[in-house]
């Protein structure tokens, strides 16, 4: 009988009768190939890979990292609740050292949803990482995360939740956002004045390959989470790279993710989007569970599988060249960065509009957050969305420093609740959300 | 009148059954090295005084096959393997007449990369050379396009005397398990051939002219001309015979824990409203791990019989059998010792069985009755925990829809059925621990044999519609149709009612006894560039097992016959 050489455990929610829409790319069919190819692969049949059922996300759970306006049902489904639960499950049993990698090929997926949530963006509304992360934190003591997201969409959503929090380094390799949704995840973006450096972006341009992935993964990527020394390592595990996929124009491989998978060896994979259902995925995520599984997976090749075709240009490699030695310049001076980046005590402000392509909402944000050397900093979100909501949301971290603790307080206590339909607290501290109603 | 027989590794049980109730009941030793004399001797006796022509069905269970693969006594037989992309298909090697080659059909059953008929002509050649005479052929995905297997087929056909198929065996999607079940069918076919003629020509000697069914694990019958074609689904056929005895009793609206305790092991199965539950995919243990229909039954190591120790001043029971128990002229004590020191059961060496308890007592510090009554306990408690961690896992099975996530069905036992010798002395026990009404079957050292003579014929089709590609099949059953874009999900479950109701009287059920349910029922828009090209339907059906009509008065009589006492005198 095959054996797995890591003991891996499998979370499998289709989600088989959800979709946002019927013509929507996240339907219903998604997953249904890929299960076809895993069910015939034989692969719940390997000793040492366990399939395991979703727990259910509760309201508190998401509370932890999200400020969902008006509320957490108002903006999620079932499915959103089983698949952040299919993460947790998985995580759950990673701690408990049932196996020692875990795969949550859930839908839908949820890297672009951020942490003030009015509705859904880019066919996300909560986001499953963050919400298992932050479970990981509160209930089994896990301290410092990294966070690979290797969707082809930038993780603008990941990006946002963890800007201010230096115990999360979240990387982001993504297509050039000059050239898709959802335009953002340059260089020059490092995360907020508290955790500069701990975000990394690292844009790929068009027609990149297996190549140019793993050239940045080796060059970049590994040194880095080298150097960070995480608890724990977290896969975004997109397959939109794919050379066939509809939404994007890159040429990434099974061969490739399963190659990445192997150098990256994350403790857990989460599946983010992908939609070349048919010709990709099945191969895919057939690839990540044998690379997790530390087995082979050499005959993992898509039936229309042209090496030649996937070449990358030479103007291609040499411009990822060019970003990888950005990437690791940012990262060695990330400490003079964040000294740089402002003075302990004081305020800071940053003003930002966001859009909700999938439910079409506007927001306005107003960011103050205390420069603090000691954490991640106290800070609140005055939001105004086109949805007649406002409110001001107050984040506590969970390393908070006194002074930061207290002027996270102050913050609530002093919101006009006048101008304001709800305030929010949450203060991760105590792993406790207040709500205030005008 | 009916004839169950169930050869079992120790002793073979027989019954004869009238519509009126049991008639008779024989257990003969099983010799394992001639099943045919045993099985023939059982008959001999069943049938001593009783016109030939009253026998309208015999319902045979075996363990011929469980022995060929356990003993390693299988043919050898040539395996060619098609795959394409995934798992290298090398890693499942069957035996020295394996052969991966080109080909290959991807999930959608679409034709990826051709057959190459040179690779198979010289294939056939080897294997010639060799001496094979059986042959399986196994393609990736051949259950949702068969043709692969049948082309290699045609290259093969008159070279070989039989050749297996692997979409033949299930519709179910698992490439390594179609592999086993197609080595298995092709490598136990001459033996299981050979015997059930030579036991049908010897039938057919006594005057018998009733039609000989065949038990399988999923607990339903085919009969011998549908078994020559699978004489693998008669593996395990065993512990499906026991909870098919078991279903008479069960209550129609509750779920039912059915425990077989046995010399060395306790099975455990599950009734859901009198049907037994299956395994999703098919049997799924150690070396029989394939896509052949079965009922979900546990096995632990844990018997009447079970090699009692004290390991760190605590006892440990089983999983081994050393023999039978000190009362029966056993070397170990057993918890067959511990209950005839209770008085809970009789034997006439009571004095052996008390030694073996006054040695586990002076390794506790303890008297040989309380050793007795700790063994005891501890036996009934570790069958009941199994039992229970058994329905808390299939209760944590996994769900791929909201809609299951949500509102799947949780099973809760209100009541467990004990089966086996040692049955009616642990019922008590049992029912203590366990918080659950507990009644031995009555009868029970023979349910195994009534359920196989009540057995119900049973077959699954799975159906596959395509409208995309215009296309609906059940490869299967060699059915395939075109269809056009507005085919409906009824015109589905209505063609594969058809399919299956064909399928289940070609297998030898009675008209009266097609009892059908949808098992499986899925459908997908296919979305390409933001608009619907088509849709997939799936469907599974299943005749369920159960008993068949018309023998309700068997349990009544034997109910009565058991009332009052302790469901003690029938065993
Ligand atoms: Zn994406
Ligand atoms: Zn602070």
């Amino acid at each position: 009988m095959l054996k797995a050489s890591k003991k891996t455990g499998l979370v499998f929610f289709p989600a088989f009768d959800w979709a946002i829409d019927p013509t929507h790319p996240e339907r219903e069919e998604r997953l249904l190939y890929t299960q076809d190819q895993v069910m015939e692969e034989g692969i719940f049949d390997i000793n040492g890979i366990e399939e395991y059922k979703p727990d259910l996300v509760t309201a508190e759970d998401i509370q932890r990292v999200h400020f969902c306006v008006p509320d957490e049902a108002a903006i999620t489904t079932q499915s959103h609740l089983i698949s952040a639960g299919g993460a947790k499950a998985i995580a759950r049993a990673v701690m408990e050292k049932e196996i020692q990698r875990g795969f949550a090929l859930i839908r839908p997926p949820g890297h672009h949803a951020m942490r003030v949530a009015h509705g859904g963006r880019g066919f996300c509304h909560i986001n499953m990482e963050a919400i298992m992360v932050e479970y990981l934190r509160q209930e089994h003591g896990v301290k410092r995360v990294a966070i690979v997201d290797t969707d082809c969409h930038h993780g603008d959503g990941t990006n946002d939740i963890y800007w201010h929090d230096p115990d999360t380094l979240f990387i982001s390799l993504h297509q050039d956002g000059r050239t898709l949704y959802p335009g953002t995840g340059f260089t020059h973006e490092l995360g907020g004045p508290n955790a500069k450096g701990t975000n990394l972006n690292i844009p790929l341009p068009p027609g990149t390959s297996t190549e140019g992935y793993l050239y940045v993964i080796n060059n970049t990527v590994l040194p880095i989470l080298e150097e960070f020394k995480p608890d724990l390592i977290i896969n975004s595990a997109g397959q939109d790279n794919h050379y066939t996929d509809p939404l994007t124009n890159m040429k990434f491989s099974a061969q490739g993710y399963a190659e990445m998978t192997r150098l990256l060896k994350p403790d857990i994979a989460v599946l983010e989007g992908g939609y070349a259902i048919e010709g990709a995925l099945p191969y895919v995520n057939l690839g990540i569970i044998l690379a997790l599984a530390d087995m082979d997976f050499s005959s993992v090749v898509e039936p229309d599988y042209d090496p030649v075709r996937l070449e990358q240009t030479s103007h291609v490699t040499d411009k990822i060249k060019r970003t990888s030695d950005v990437i690791n310049r940012y990262w060695s001076q990330r400490k003079e960065l964040r000294a740089k980046a402002g003075t302990h005590g004081e305020i800071q402000q940053r003003n930002r509009e966001i859009f909700y392509d999938t439910d079409n909402i506007f927001e306005r944000q107003k960011e103050k957050i205390r420069i603090c050397r000691d954490c991640g900093g106290a800070f609140e979100i005055d939001s105004q969305a086109s949805t007649g909501n406002h409110v001001l949301c107050v984040h506590i971290p969970l390393n908070a420093c006194q002074d930061c603790i207290d002027a996270g307080h102050a913050m609530f206590r002093n919101a006009d609740m006048d101008r304001y339909n709800r305030a929010f607290l949450q203060d991760q501290t105590q792993d406790h959300y207040t709500i205030k109603q005008s | 009148m009916l004839i169950g027989l169930d050869v079992g590794g120790t002793h073979t049980d027989a019954v004869l059954l009238s519509k009126k109730g049991l008639k008779r009941k024989i257990k003969v030793l099983t010799d394992p090295s001639d099943l045919f004399n045993t099985v023939l001797s059982g008959l001999d006796l069943l049938l001593d005084n009783i016109d030939p022509l009253d026998v309208k069905r015999i319902v045979l269970s075996t363990t011929l096959t469980t022995n060929a693969v356990v003993q390693q006594r299988i043919d050898p037989v040539g395996i060619i393997v098609s795959s394409g992309p995934g798992i290298d298909p090398r890693l499942f090697r069957t035996g020295n007449h394996y052969f991966p080659v080109a080909g290959s059909i991807d999930h959608r059953g679409r034709e990826r990369s051709p057959v190459d008929p040179a690779e198979i002509r010289t294939i056939a050649k080897i294997l010639k050379k060799e001496g094979i005479k059986h042959v399986g052929v196994i393609g990736k995905f051949s259950p949702r396009n068969p043709c692969h297997e049948l082309q290699i087929q045609a290259l093969l056909a008159k070279d070989f005397s039989k050749i297996f198929l692997g979409h033949h065996v299930s519709g179910n999607l698992n490439f390594p398990r179609r592999i086993a079940t197609v080595h298995l069918n092709t490598a136990v076919y001459s033996m299981h051939k050979k015997f059930f003629h030579a036991v049908k020509r010897s039938l057919e000697q006594q005057g018998i002219k009733a039609p000989i069914q065949i038990l399988k694990a999923d607990g339903g019958t085919m009969n011998l001309e549908s078994s020559m074609d699978f004489p693998g689904q008669t593996i395990l056929s065993g512990p499906a015979a026991s909870v098919m005895g078991a279903i008479g009793y069960a209550p129609k609206d509750q779920d039912v824990l059915v425990l077989d305790i046995g010399g060395t092991t306790t099975d455990i199965a599950i009734l859901v409203k009198q049907a037994p539950l299956l395994e999703p995919v098919g049997i799924g243990r150690g070396i029989y791990k394939s896509l052949i229909r079965s009922l979900k039954t546990y096995s632990k190591g844990l018997g009447g019989d079970s090699h009692v120790r004290v390991e760190n001043g605590a006892i440990t029971i089983g999983p081994d059998r050393s023999g039978p128990a000190m009362a029966f002229g056993g070397l170990h004590p057993t918890p067959t010792d511990a209950m005839v020191v209770l008085g809970l059961m009789e034997a006439e060496n009571k004095e052996s069985s008390l030694g073996g308890m006054a040695d586990i007592a002076d390794k506790l510090g303890t008297t040989p009755l309380k050793a007795a009554q700790t063994i005891f306990q501890t036996a009934c408690a570790r069958i009941v925990e199994e039992a229970i961690k058994i329905v808390d896992r299939i209760n944590r099975k996994p769900v791929y829809t909201v809609h299951e996530f949500l509102e799947g069905y949780r099973i809760q036992p209100r009541k467990i059925l004990l089966l086996g010798g040692p049955a009616p002395y642990f019922a008590n026990e049992i029912e203590r621990q366990s918080g659950i009404e507990t009644q031995a079957v009555p009868a029970c050292s023979v349910a195994n044999a009534i359920g196989a003579a009540l057995a119900r014929t049973t077959c699954e089709v799975s159906l596959l519609a395509d409208t995309e590609l215009g296309i609906v099949a059940a490869p299967e059953e060699d059915f395939k149709e075109p269809i056009s874009k507005s085919y409906t999900e009824e015109d589905v479950i209505e063609r594969a009612y058809a399919l299956l109701s064909e399928k289940a009287l070609k297998s030898g059920s009675s008209p009266d006894d097609l009892e059908v349910e949808v098992i499986e029922f899925q459908k997908f828009n296919i979305v390409r560039k933001f608009s619907t090209q088509g849709k997939i339907f799936r469907a599974k059906l299943q005749v369920k097992p159960g008993l068949i009509k018309g023998y309700d008065q068997v349990y009544t009589q034997l109910n009565k016959n058991n009332d009052g006492t302790p469901s003690g005198a029938e065993c």
